[in-house]
């Protein structure tokens, strides 16, 4: 059970903010978009299996259609070669969407220093959390989507239209 | 992901139109796919739900493992062998530490052979449990996943208590361990083998017997002894075509031959026949443990290599020798030979192998990495000609393929 | 083992006289060959009913910059028997400036990724090949990461600080810099 927002009540009626209501059946209703690329996407599955449950958190269908999906989570190294792989998902997603970063690799690069490796996926797209680790542990993953479960809450429910927000898709060259 | 215009696919689809007027057509399963394991893209050419050819595309997730070993000394380069096969990091783990003291000329005692056993075959068995659980999986059955998933998680506890970590371990050093096992990971152990079999059986009687599984896996995507011999496949996926091969057994390493275990062999190299190797398997890496934990000798766990094995922290504190040790091992003056050596342990996919070349230095010169998963996945697009699209994935699945291992 | 060494030995020295060089001390029995006679003596080796190495384990190169122009290129092969259980490493140089040699494909299926590999990383072209192509890294890369003179790091990075990591301080931008000090 979650609590509810701040508001008046009365007898028959709860008088609250539309962006509180929008925000919380957003932020517990979080189905994720797994791109799970290495030893990190083991871990995820782990977190997804009965012992850590991510269910819990309202993740309960896992998504694999961009359009369908609330939250990406990037598991995993990037390849340079598979950046452009990413992008394309990232942009196919519908609003609202959020990304976080699970694993070092995904956050920086991690321990791969080298030619091939893209350093971060924030390179290629904008990020929400960064869950950092080498792989992090299920509690840390569920950790993340809490910290994201926050953001969401207390967003305006346009986010989309707001100037920085627009800003920072043009810096990715994102349209 | 287009076509050029000159790929010899476009030429066959304008060549070939079936004579109710349809045509052949091609279908991108791409690097991101809810059921494909891994980052890697196969481009079909199809005839409605058939497969007529295959082209598959690797490297989108390759981190050159190989370059950067040749600027790591050698304890830097076992965080790399973890993340090849990632299901199953103490065997790589294992595999390196033993290709290291080919090259030193190290003799490690008996009870660090034996323990280190025990961590193999564990992590084979957590190997087969991804494999297996996750064909139940791509075939419909979700119960069989979330049952022995929950073992993974007591594997890791155990994984926990010997070394830190739960997924890329990073276990032992050059001669052995870093620390003796607690009482707590033999008890861990303990309760794993009591546990354990009564739900792989169970896991068993969900699928062997099973009418809709066996329609699903049985003749799909066969192969024969001697192609697959010619596409290097080792390990259980050339065991399920009939050939009993095992390095355990050919050549063995760190004391394989103190035990008697069975290799299961299939017949056809079908899916169904990999799914039931991978499961006899299972139940011979139980037994294996069984007689190490029973016949496990008092004794050291590291051998006494004080060029090499890190000493103790209270040592490097309060003797001088440990004090200089330490300083040579870190800041890199060991001894070094220059000479070549490879060494090779059966992972759970099959011979992984490791030529290791130095030329004095601390670095390796040059490391190669004999990936299995690399080797046997040339086959694929063979595997899957006049299959369907679902069972294309079925076989996918049941070939073990972890694309860590694959691009390395 | 039921097939000694000294049998290997004498077949492969009657079949090809003086090409064939042996290397001592080595973990495994080890040959040196020129490189016109890779595809006969790995078809020799498969084919012989007494030597049957059946099995094709691993196809790799090595970069020797400090050797002479014509062995820069090493190439090794490993061979396993799997009825005797011998193995068997065969080992050839190849020129630096046009490194060129046999594929293999049409004796060991598994040949064709491995030596795709082996483009990949280091250039060689491997003559006859069906589809040598890069593998792993990008299609559009045009240099050769495996050689010694390319460097590891990425070169685009731009917060990891030399400084911390015992290298040269230097204007030069991280392309242009010696690669990489050992650590």
């Amino acid at each position: 059970m979650v609590a509810p927002p701040e508001g008046y009540s009365g007898e028959g009626f709860f008088a609250t903010k539309l962006s509180d209501v929008v925000g919380l059946a957003r932020a517990n209703s979080l189905w994720p978009l797994p791109f799970a690329t290495s030893c990190c996407g083991i871990e995820f599955m782990a977190t997804m299996a009965s012992h850590y449950d991510l269910a819990r958190f309202g993740s309960e269908r896992v998504s694999f259609s961009p359009r369908q999906a609330d939250m990406l989570l990037v598991m995993g190294t990037i390849a340079k070669k598979m950046a452009p792989v990413l992008r394309q998902v990232y942009e196919q997603m519908s609003e609202p969407r959020w990304v976080i970063a699970v694993g070092a690799c995904a956050t920086s690069g991690g321990i791969f220093d080298t030619y091939s490796v893209l350093q971060g996926i924030d390179k290629v797209i904008p990020v929400d959390v960064y869950v950092p680790g080498c792989p992090p542990r299920p509690e840390q993953i569920v950790e993340g989507v809490m910290k994201l479960q926050e953001m969401v809450k207390n967003e305006s429910v346009r986010r989309r239209s707001s100037p920085e927000y627009k800003e920072l898709l043009a810096s990715y060259n994102i349209s | 992901m287009l076509l050029p215009p000159e790929h010899r696919y476009a030429k066959m689809i304008d060549a070939r139109k079936n004579e109710d007027g349809s045509e052949l057509s091609i279908l991108n399963l791409g690097p991101t796919h809810p059921a494909t394991h891994g980052i890697f893209q196969n481009i079909l050419l199809m005839d409605g739900e058939r497969i007529l050819d295959a082209e598959p595309t690797v490297g989108y997730i390759h981190r050159a493992f190989e370059k950067i070993a040749e600027n790591r000394p050698f304890y830097q380069i076992t965080p790399l062998t973890d993340r090849m096969n990632y299901c199953s990091s103490p065997i790589n783990n294992m595999g390196w530490w033993m290709t290291v003291e080919k090259l030193l000329g190290v003799e490690v005692p008996k009870r660090a052979q034996y323990l280190r056993v025990i961590v193999m075959e564990l992590a084979r068995i957590t190997d087969h449990i991804i494999c297996n659980s996750i064909l139940g999986v791509d075939t419909g059955a979700y119960t069989g996943f979330l049952y022995v998933f929950q073992f993974r998680e007591k594997i890791y506890e155990i994984y926990e208590e010997i070394c830190g970590a739960r997924l890329t371990t990073n276990m032992g050093r050059i001669g052995g361990f870093e620390r003796e096992w607690s009482p707590r990971a033999f008890k861990l152990l303990d309760e794993f083998l009591e546990e354990f079999p009564v739900a792989w059986k169970e896991f068993e009687n969900l699928f062997e017997r099973n009418r809709i599984f066996i329609d699903r896996t049985v003749n799909v995507g066969p192969i024969s002894a001697e192609r697959a011999i010619s596409y290097g496949f080792t390990g259980p996926n050339l065991r399920a075509a009939g050939v009993d091969y095992d390095i355990r057994v050919a050549q063995p390493y760190s004391s394989y031959e103190d035990f008697t275990f069975t290799i299961p062999v299939g017949k056809s190299g079908d899916t169904y026949d990999r799914f039931c190797v991978r499961n006899a398997e299972v139940w011979e890496s139980l037994s294996i443990i069984r007689q190490a934990l029973d016949k496990l000798p008092e004794g050291p766990y590291h051998a006494d290599v004080p060029d090499y094995y890190l000493p103790p922290k209270e040592d490097v504190y309060t003797s001088m020798e440990a004090l200089i040790y330490h300083f040579k091992i870190v800041m890199g003056e060991v001894p070094v030979p220059v000479s070549e050596v490879y060494h090779a342990v059966e992972g759970g996919n099959g011979e992984l192998g490791f030529t290791l070349i130095t030329d004095g230095s601390r670095t390796p010169y040059r490391l190669k990495f004999r990936r299995p998963c690399f080797i046997y996945y040339q086959a694929y697009p063979e595997m899957i000609k006049g299959a369907m699209l679902s069972d294309a994935i079925v076989i996918l699945s049941s070939l073990n393929v972890i694309a860590g291992e694959l691009d390395a | 083992m039921a097939l000694e060494q000294s049998v290997i030995q004498d077949k492969l020295v009657a079949t090809f006289g003086e090409d064939v060089r042996f290397l001592e001390k080595t973990d495994i029995f080890t040959i040196l060959i020129p490189s016109h006679l890779i595809v006969p003596v790995v078809m020799f080796l498969k084919n012989d009913e007494v030597l049957r190495f059946n099995f094709l384990t691993d196809l790799g190169a090595i970069h020797y910059p400090d050797n002479q122009p014509a062995e820069q290129f090493c190439i090794f092969y490993l061979m396993h028997n799997w009825v005797d259980n011998v193995r068997i490493r065969i080992k050839t140089f190849i020129s630096g400036e046009n490194p060129e040699v046999k594929t293999l494909t049409n004796v060991f299926l598994c040949a064709n990724w491995m030596e795709r590999e082996a483009y990949d990383f280091y250039g060689i072209n491997f003559i006859g090949h069906p589809q040598l192509k890069r593998i792993l890294n990008m299609d559009e890369m045009v240099s050769f990461p495996m050689r010694k003179e390319f460097p590891m790091e990425d070169g685009g990075r731009t917060d990891k600080d030399d400084r911390f990591f015992g290298r040269t301080v230097s204007n030069k931008p991280v392309q242009d810099q010696v690669p990489h000090e050992k650590l």
